[in-house]
């Protein structure tokens, strides 16, 4: 440990009850004729929002918490912040805390910006001099001067949450919790707000940060932690932090799209108007299976572009046949065509085939912006009538940390004579 | 108990955020109406010529200590309603004040505790915006009337009333907003209460008229809010001395009804941010 703590948070549990119907229904009335008065104030079944967790941080170091909604992150802000107490352990922070949690959350909407700028500031802690000496600056960084008289309600969302995170930030806190409020900014005032905890960070002060927007997570904080169903699954550097992480989201798409495709009965599928899946031939040559592997031979459903793809059919031939055509075609979510090729197009010439066999087509480079894909194969005779005809049967999704538009990812790259001057992009 | 100094030590911490809170209630109440702040003058004033009209001249005053005077009698009335509404208009707000103010109880480091007070407090400055009404009231029937009560020292006993209702009505303001996070059909059961409550204590009727029947009697004397409204009635009616046996009794029941407001409270504290 280098330097001093600021937050210390010691084996952390935070159990919510969980009320069942029962409960709901249960009047002051029916539990004085029942006598339960007490145990009706409890409740049977528990959920664990957070279990057993353990995290500190240093003075003046920014400490990102990442993981998928319900995970625990804002649970673990608010022990942090002292609004809700942890069912165990404890929790120690050093300086005044201000918490942005929920911006402008004590405004009233009957009255002015003005007077709600002093009374939310007073409830952060502000004296009122602090409040009148600051008041300019709060203001003017919300943008409000026009309008700082008028009643709250008046306000768009937009001008509620500038004018709460103004107060908020103002409270010149030790330490700045930081729930996903950024999340709500237009594009002109998150960039103020990132400077502004930017000037925090230079500052010293402590932070702790949530946030589902990992690039700036990975940009800003010193340390990451994951949470996932309550409990720290990672802890540390926060590149190797957030890598576990996408990892781990990437795995659970898997999952899922394996689920889907194990869903899908080939052998039946109903050719019905308005859907998008379709099979259809007379079956003389058939596909009876397709499987999706990535460059080295494992099968998947998600990829990333230097994964590489390799679609392998198994096929089956009732006879002997000499006109025989293979195709693949790659549409993505739009239904647009991303790319097709036929062994026709490509100059195979068919001879035989016959009985069971195996038909496979590589990509080297799956280069396709990200986004779900759905993929067509096909056998069919040279003038096209089909012997065996999926249609979108078979998706996969490709995940890239590029973030390029378009259909496909063109191999390129930049040049700048001398006079345009550009710094090269930040390595990840 | 320790622990329930210690949170009526935090209030007086919290006094300035109270201050700014009453303030903002205030402002907000009548904002946007026309006559604004004449509201708390008018409706009190609204209220008493409501009661007037129906307990004075359409039931006549069978007491005599109004001398058959609806107009004497209205003076009675206001000296009881006037605290009363002070007391209804806490205890129905303060049921709902946790709820209202969810928002504060679940997203910011906020001592709920000083939602009541806030409550009780904002109703109390109406109540004082109601009292020079009442004694200019008081002056013109002094002056025009025969036979109605004048001003008296008795007056100056005022303020100790006033702290014993404040103290009664923040009790029971902790105790209802509490236990209504739990049970919110405490709202529907209040209003009930309040009307039968109102009719429990000498408001419309004097105390003597319950004379004649000691069981009546005894029910009333049960009722603190009995001793207090009588308390306003000595001061401000008759002009008499509060009765300070009475009036010792309802300070200590006072005390112990907030005590336990605050106990009750402090227990169910960390279940508001999710109950609300």
């Amino acid at each position: 440990m280098a330097g001093p703590l600021a937050i210390d948070v010691a084996h952390v549990t935070r159990v919510y009850q969980k009320y069942s119907a029962r409960h709901r229904f249960q009047t002051f009335k029916s539990a004085l004729l029942k006598g339960d008065l007490i145990r009706s104030l409890r409740s049977d079944e528990l959920v664990t929002a957070l279990d057993n967790v353990s995290l500190r941080v240093e003075k003046g170091k920014t400490f990102g918490l990442i993981g998928e909604n319900g995970s625990g992150k804002s649970t673990l802000l608010k022990i942090v912040s002292g609004i809700a107490k942890p069912s165990r352990g404890t929790v120690t922070v050093r300086g005044k805390i201000s918490a942005l949690i929920e911006l402008g959350a004590g405004f009233h909407p009957e009255i002015s910006g003005r007077e709600n700028v002093f009374i939310n500031g007073i409830m952060l802690g502000l004296s009122k001099k602090e409040i009148t000496d600051k008041f300019e600056e709060i203001v003017r960084f919300a943008e409000l001067e026009d309008f700082i008289d008028a009643p709250v309600k008046t306000y768009s969302s937009g001008m509620y949450m500038r004018l709460g995170f103004s107060v908020a930030i103002n409270v010149n806190p030790e330490v700045l919790l930081i729930d996903e409020v950024l999340a709500v900014g237009d594009a002109s005032f998150v960039p103020k707000c990132l400077d502004r905890i930017d000037d925090f960070r230079r500052r010293k002060k402590t932070i702790l940060f949530v946030s589902h927007d990992l690039p700036t997570v990975e940009k800003i904080c010193d340390r990451v932690a994951w949470l996932k169903n309550g409990r720290i699954r990672a802890l540390g550097e926060p590149k190797r932090v957030i890598d576990l992480y996408l990892q781990d989201i990437a795995d659970k798409k898997e999952g899922e799209f394996r689920k889907k495709q194990e869903g899908v009965d080939i052998e039946n599928v109903r050719a019905e108007e308005g859907r998008r899946e379709a099979r259809w031939g007379k079956r003389d040559v058939e596909i009876t299976r397709v499987t999706l592997k990535d460059g080295s031979g494992r099968m998947k459903h998600v990829f990333s572009p230097e994964d590489g793809l390799r679609i392998e059919m198994e096929v089956k031939a009732r006879e002997p046949q000499k006109d025989f055509v293979f195709g693949v075609g790659l549409f993505n979510s739009q239904g647009t065509s991303c790319y097709g090729t036929n062994t026709s197009l490509e100059a195979f010439r068919p001879v035989r085939i016959d009985g069971r066999g195996k038909v496979v087509c590589r990509i080297k480079r799956l280069n396709l912006v990200n986004g779900t894909y759905y993929l067509d194969v096909a056998v069919h005779k040279a003038d096209g009538t089909p012997y065996d005809y999926h249609r979108n049967l078979y998706a996969f999704l490709v995940a890239s940390r590029h973030k390029d538009v378009g259909v496909a990812r063109l191999d390129h790259s930049w040049s700048f004579s001398s006079r345009v001057r550009v710094k090269p992009p930040k390595k990840r | 108990m320790a622990n329930i100094f210690h949170n009526a030590g935090e209030l007086v911490r919290y006094r300035v955020l109270i201050q700014n809170l009453v303030g903002r209630e205030l402002k907000a109440r009548y904002r946007g109406t026309v006559l604004g702040f004449l509201w708390s003058f008018v409706n009190p004033l609204l209220l008493m010529t409501v009661y007037t009209l129906v307990f004075g001249f359409i039931i006549k005053p069978r007491d005599p200590s109004f001398n058959n005077n609806p107009i004497i009698y209205a003076l009675y009335l206001f000296c009881g309603v006037l605290p009363w509404t002070w007391f209804a208009s806490s205890a129905v707000e303060s049921a709902n004040i946790l709820m209202i103010q969810g928002n504060l109880i679940k997203k910011v480091l906020f001592p709920a505790e000083i939602l009541p007070v806030v409550v009780v407090t904002s109703n109390f400055i109406h109540f004082l915006y109601g009292l020079p009404i009442l004694l200019a009231a008081k002056a013109v029937i002094a002056l025009t009337v025969p036979g109605a009560p004048g001003f008296s020292w008795a007056l100056l006993q005022l303020p100790l009333i006033v702290l014993v209702q404040y103290l009664f009505c923040l009790g029971f303001g902790f105790l209802l907003s509490a236990l209504t996070v739990h049970f919110r059909d405490i709202k529907d059961i209040l209003g009930n209460l309040l009307t039968f409550w109102f009719f429990a204590t000498p408001i419309v009727y004097t105390l003597k008229l319950a004379e004649g029947a000691p069981a009546v009697k005894t029910l009333l004397n049960l009722n603190p809010m009995t001793h207090v409204i009588s308390g306003y009635h000595s001061c401000l009616f008759t002009g008499e001395l509060i009765h300070w046996k009475r009036l010792s009794v309802t300070l200590a029941v006072t005390l112990l009804l907030f005590a336990v407001g605050m106990y009750v409270f402090d227990k169910l504290r960390d279940s508001f941010p999710e109950e609300v």
